[in-house]
């Protein structure tokens, strides 16, 4: 089962992974805030992903994590 | 089985770029080059001026920072007195082809076994958005406000086709990183970069086409799209100078 894993302190909120995620199932957490003040990434159903590590692939600040 | 994490050649200190800044995709790059091919113990890398001027903070292998451009130069000296390490540089546009392009361009005839990895994002990012070498015609930034005029500022300098025209280096190579596709070309072409150095053929560079959301005043998706529509019809991607390519052609 492929489980993403946000270190959701270091996201800086760019939404890159977001617009590259194949299955749309990533989103800007707009009620949430984290350490630096931005508003994290965060996956939104866990059971739809495919692993394809797309989102970690164009994160920049390597917050993704991707097991399969 | 985890299939993607945080490269070991990374240290743990977080990013300073801005977000959405695509140094921390080349970064990571870097890094994975260093750990798939095992030589983080032996890599010495130089850091440029510029935004990537931290870079020595990112990686762990020894680091040292250059003057202003004059990274090629210092890479030529640690390889030619530690010819058993792996020396690598990373340049911005700015570092690389404005005031280094003098060391560049010689240690790129001289075929010094470096790697480079130049970054062309089109404007000065540390500055705050000045027009650079490598800005596009009619691009404008904070010293070309009606845009680049090619009448008074000259043309964008083509970095990856100007120093194939030499006989010297041996792997010349221009990537993107707007999408996965183009992130994954970018990965093997820097791999290769490494190898070639490992192998003693020389003189390796990539030029990444890279994005500068800030100071272009895009968010970050609107940059790469930017980068596709705009960058890549201006820098076409390929492989400009294979050595041993072009050796096995004949």
């Amino acid at each position: 089962m492929p489980k993403v894993t946000f270190r959701e302190d270091l996201c800086k909120g760019c939404g890159l992974c977001v617009s590259a995620c194949p299955r749309k199932i990533l989103e800007i957490a707009k009620d949430q805030i984290n350490r630096k003040g931005h508003n994290p990434a965060r996956i939104t159903d866990q059971g739809k992903c495919i692993g394809c590590a797309f989102c970690a692939t164009m994160c920049p600040d390597c917050v993704i994590t991707v097991e399969k | 089985m985890v299939v993607f994490e945080k490269p070991k050649s990374l240290t743990d200190k977080e990013f300073h770029y801005c977000p959405g800044c695509p140094h921390g995709i080349i970064h990571r790059l870097v890094a994975e080059a260093i750990d798939t091919l095992g030589i983080e113990g032996i890599a010495i890398g130089v850091a440029p001026v510029g935004c990537a001027v931290m870079a020595y903070d990112y990686f762990k292998c020894d680091m040292v920072e250059a003057a202003h451009g004059r990274a090629p130069a210092m890479a030529t000296g640690i390889k030619r007195s530690l010819p058993e390490n792996i020396v690598f540089t990373y340049q911005g546009d700015g570092d690389l082809a404005s005031i280094g392009m003098a060391e560049t361009v010689h240690a790129a005839t001289r075929n010094e076994n470096i790697t480079v990895i130049f970054v062309n994002n089109a404007i000065y990012g540390m500055t705050g958005g000045q027009m650079a070498p490598t800005s596009l015609p009619g691009q404008v930034t904070q010293t070309s406000p009606y845009g680049r005029d090619v009448k008074t500022a000259g043309y964008p300098i083509k970095v990856a086709e100007l120093l194939s025209s030499l006989d010297g280096p041996a792997y010349i190579a221009r990537v993107a990183v707007n999408n996965v596709k183009h992130v994954l070309e970018a990965k093997k072409a820097i791999q290769k970069a490494f190898e070639n150095q490992i192998q003693g053929k020389g003189f390796s560079l990539v030029e990444v086409v890279s994005a500068c959301p800030t100071n272009w005043g895009m968010t970050p998706q609107k940059a790469l799209e930017w980068v596709e529509e705009k960058m890549i019809p201006y820098y076409p991607l390929g492989v400009y100078k294979d050595k041993k390519a072009e050796k096995e052609a004949e």
